[in-house]
């Protein structure tokens, strides 16, 4: 057998891992599972589509950055990007999540995500249409890297960026002021207060690196595979798996469970054919739950 | 007396719109002074404190902190404007480890002064020291308080309030508790507390309240409140050392 799952696996499971970093800090600090996660990825990666044609437009062809698919404007486009998906993200909290949380019903936030989830994937068809799209369509040369396996200098880019991310994104939650904040009001939200901590403004940097993330995760799939108005709906169940199987709250966790189910995933396509791919990361995700219910670094309550 | 630090006039608080739990309850702290509040089970004392700290919506009444009225204060702004509160229960964050419980309070410290402190904490803690990387969960009860505490004075506050510090405390580290009160108070921190263990309160407070469904009832001299009957009477007929030995509720 080809070695080749490994690099396909890695590919999806740092996509699905950073969306879940998102998942699993909303669910852990605001205590509601965000069914619009997927969509902060979609629109995410549509403003960044919007921002590179409008570069284009500006300032004519760019030669992308050899041997890499894209330029400049991409990079530029997806800062902007992120940016945009962080205000998205806090917008909505403002008119929709925040109302909802403060009557102290959860299971209400949820649904309410639910259809927030269906309004923005509507607007996205309206607005672009469903046909996918692309950000280059420059075919890009696998270079073989021994084993049978071959990749492409983009999935060597972005395992990079991915790689830098998550750990900036884990330094900044155990060295940093704002990260020991948003520990100790995922914890207890009354004591944080005590404590001094603003919980509002904790929420707000809450959003903004879901938001961010969620834009990163989807230009990933936006370069690697397509740009479509469902792209990241149809990320949330693997994304929502990854965050549970690494234990609610946890970063690493998070990614590590957004890496075995790509892995899962990609050997599942190859060993037992495609139809089983989204099987066998749930037959995963509850083996590990049947033996550690709290997930691989989930810590139990108190 | 000296200098007022905390002055609360006809406090009235609760967590229902029209359902007061305080009505009415004043009391006044001097600065280096131990004040206790007493009172039978269900008198609102823990509402009253709480409500002091902008955790119970205060319906009605004045709290005034060092001159400057902190009545409508939020709960987050309170550490700034100096007064820090040690809840009864939950109050440390249990998988962070001991130094981050210090460090997540710190937030209104200069960046530099912040190591500085905290070593101050562990010299007047030093039960702490060895367990500084240890998660906050796994520390005995002693501990926790002790840490608690230590995370409520880092940020120098002008008053310390605490709500029922010895409450589920097993004796030993109920003296304990007590002792460190009167060793914190000798270092000129100003302490407003709570509690159901009258007697071992009485024995550091300087002054004493009794509240009474949700009033102030009576003030006195912490050791003179002891022997008077009519502290007997409000406890509904109980010596204030029986109603003591009811202890954790």
């Amino acid at each position: 057998m080809s070695l080749q799952f490994v690099v396909d696996g890695l590919l999806t499971g740092s996509m699905i891992g950073l969306g879940a970093i998102g998942v699993t800090l909303t669910y852990s600090i605001l205590r509601f599972s965000n069914f619009a996660h997927g969509d902060f990825m979609a629109w995410g990666t549509y403003a960044t589509l919007a921002v590179v044609s409008a570069i284009g437009a500006t300032f004519g062809k760019v030669a992308p950055i050899a041997p890499l698919s894209f330029g400049w404007p991409l990079i530029v486009a997806l800062a902007i990007g992120m940016a945009f998906t962080a205000l998205l993200a806090l917008l909505l909290d403002k008119v929709l999540f925040s109302r909802l949380r403060s009557q102290g019903q959860a299971i209400i936030v949820v649904m309410a995500s639910f259809g927030a989830s269906m309004a923005l994937r509507s607007l996205l068809e309206f607005t672009f249409t469903s046909r996918p799209t692309y950000f280059s369509r420059a075919i890009q040369i696998a270079m073989p890297v021994g084993f049978g396996i071959r990749i492409t200098p983009d999935q060597i880019a972005l395992l990079l960026l991915t790689a830098v991310l998550v750990l900036g994104v884990h330094l900044l939650m155990t060295r940093t002021q704002t990260g020991r904040s948003m520990q100790a009001l995922s914890q207890n939200a009354a004591l944080a207060r005590i404590v001094g901590i603003d919980v509002a403004s904790v929420v707000r940097v809450t959003w903004v690196i879901g938001g961010g993330l969620a834009c990163v995760a989807g230009v990933m799939i936006g370069i690697l595979v397509q740009i479509r108005p469902f792209m990241g709906f149809d990320m949330l169940l693997p994304m929502f798996a990854a965050a549970i199987l690494g234990g609610i709250g946890s970063i690493p966790g998070a990614v590590l469970g957004g890496l075995i189910i790509g892995l899962a995933e990609a050997s599942a396509v190859q060993l037992i054919g495609a139809e089983w791919r989204a099987a066998v990361s749930f037959i995963i995700l509850m083996a590990v739950l049947f033996v550690r219910p709290i997930g691989l670094f989930g810590v139990r309550e108190r | 007396m000296s200098e007022i630090v905390l002055d609360v006039r006809d406090l009235e608080a609760g967590y229902e719109p029209g359902v007061p739990i305080v009505r009415g309850a004043s009391i006044t702290v001097a600065k280096g002074e131990i004040v206790v509040v007493l009172g039978p089970n269900g008198a609102g004392k823990s509402s009253f404190i709480k409500a002091i700290a902008g955790l119970v919506p205060i319906t009605g009444g004045t709290v005034f902190l060092d001159g400057k009225d902190i009545t409508a204060a939020p709960a987050h702004t309170m550490v700034r404007l100096g007064l820090a509160f040690v809840p009864q229960t939950e109050n440390i964050f249990p998988l962070m480890s001991v130094e981050d419980n210090l460090k997540v309070a710190c937030g209104i410290l200069e960046r530099r002064e912040i190591p500085g402190r905290i070593e101050e904490m562990y010299s007047a803690f030093p039960d702490l020291v060895r367990q500084r990387r240890t998660p906050a969960g796994n520390l005995s009860g002693g501990q926790r308080q002790m840490l608690a505490v230590a995370r409520a004075l880092i940020v120098h506050p002008k008053v310390l309030v605490l709500d029922e510090p010895s409450a589920g405390l097993s004796p030993k580290f109920v003296s304990m508790v007590f002792e460190m009160l009167a060793n914190i108070r000798k270092s000129g921190v100003t302490i407003l507390l709570v509690e159901q263990n009258a007697k071992a309160a009485l024995a550091i407070g300087d002054r004493a309240y009794v509240l009474v469904e949700g009033k102030d009832r009576h003030e006195s001299i912490a050791s003179e409140l002891w022997n008077d009957p009519v502290v007997a009477e409000l406890y509904l007929g109980q010596r204030p050392s029986q109603a003591g030995k009811g202890g954790t509720a």
